[in-house]
């Protein structure tokens, strides 16, 4: 029988807001209350560092960031600086893992299947740079991947840049590499692409990669 | 209770301290999480197996431990 996932469209939320909201919701995933479930949303301009995080890794002024509203966030993991904004597709599943294969690494694997499976319906190739987690589209990334595991539940997750400003990944140097660039959908494709059909697409692919039923919900009562 | 590096992935023998989310003498919860590990792709949070204090930390932030390596030790 197939498992079923929740889906939680959000629009767009804060960085901070869609933390708290996961820690809520994995802390009810390990007490067994709710099942999988997946959120789908897109973050106000933000870069956020790591514990290990290096503020060099920032390299705009503090006027810039204010000019652009950007707003720096020290996060609660390790790892390094991350940009994320308007026009980038962020998903968050919450995962028992102790149901899709208790390792964190096979995880990452099929999120990238899923971002990998999701561009090629639109024409696109991605693929996997080995050692760095992610989806590349040819020499640049289009996609982050950072996952969190408490208890063998999942937060965090991905990022894909569907229409995201790129000057905005300029103010800093991703995850402390340098020399690789970012690109996104809409470049490769030279037009904007509709974020809510990739957001239903995500699922939909999402569900079949990770074999789960996908029921989605808009946000009420039933997502805490 | 000793609590030890479990298995993360496969072909995952070792993994680096991140940073504790606790320090010695602080109480914890069943589940709380511990220390965040980091592996070449992810981080991972070893939570405590049991409410308690902690009583001592035996793998300090940066260093390498060893699938099965004691992190630390919970006093019930």
């Amino acid at each position: 029988m197939t498992r079923e996932c929740r889906v939680f469209y959000l629009g767009r939320c804060g960085y901070r807001e869609a933390y708290r909201l996961q820690k809520r919701l994995v802390r009810r995933r390990i007490g067994g209350e709710i099942p999988d479930t997946l959120l789908l949303l897109q973050h106000h301009p933000v870069i956020t560092i790591g514990r290990r995080g290096n503020g060099g890794n920032i390299l705009a002024g503090a006027e810039v960031l204010e000019r652009e509203g950007i707003r720096v966030h020290r996060a609660d993991r390790g790892g390094d600086v991350t940009y994320h904004g308007p026009g980038q597709v962020v998903g968050y599943p919450v995962l028992d893992l102790n149901l899709h294969g208790k390792d964190v690494h096979r995880v990452i694997n099929l999120y990238e299947e899923v971002i990998i499976r999701l561009l090629a319906r639109y024409g696109l190739e991605g693929s996997r740079l080995s050692g760095h987690p992610g989806v590349w589209a040819g020499n640049e990334k289009i996609c982050a991947i950072g996952i969190g595991v408490s208890n063998w539940v999942t937060y965090h997750g991905f990022a894909l840049n569907v229409n995201t400003n790129l000057q905005h990944f300029s103010y800093i140097i991703p995850c402390g590499i340098s020399g690789r660039g970012v690109t996104s959908m809409s470049r490769l494709l030279g037009r904007e692409v509709d974020e809510s059909k990739v957001a239903g697409d995500l699922a939909e692919v999402f569900g079949l990669v990770f074999r789960l039923e996908m029921k989605s919900h808009t946000l009420g009562e039933q997502l805490i | 209770m000793e609590v030890k590096l479990p298995f993360l992935a496969e072909g995952v023998e070792s993994c680096t301290v991140s940073f504790w989310h606790v320090s010695e003498g602080d109480h914890v919860e069943e589940g709380d999480d511990l220390v965040e590990m980091q592996t070449s792709k992810a981080a991972f949070n070893v939570p405590s197996p049991c409410a308690g204090t902690v009583a001592r930390i035996l793998a300090a932030e940066g260093e390498e431990v060893r699938v099965g390596d004691v992190l630390c030790i919970i006093e019930e």
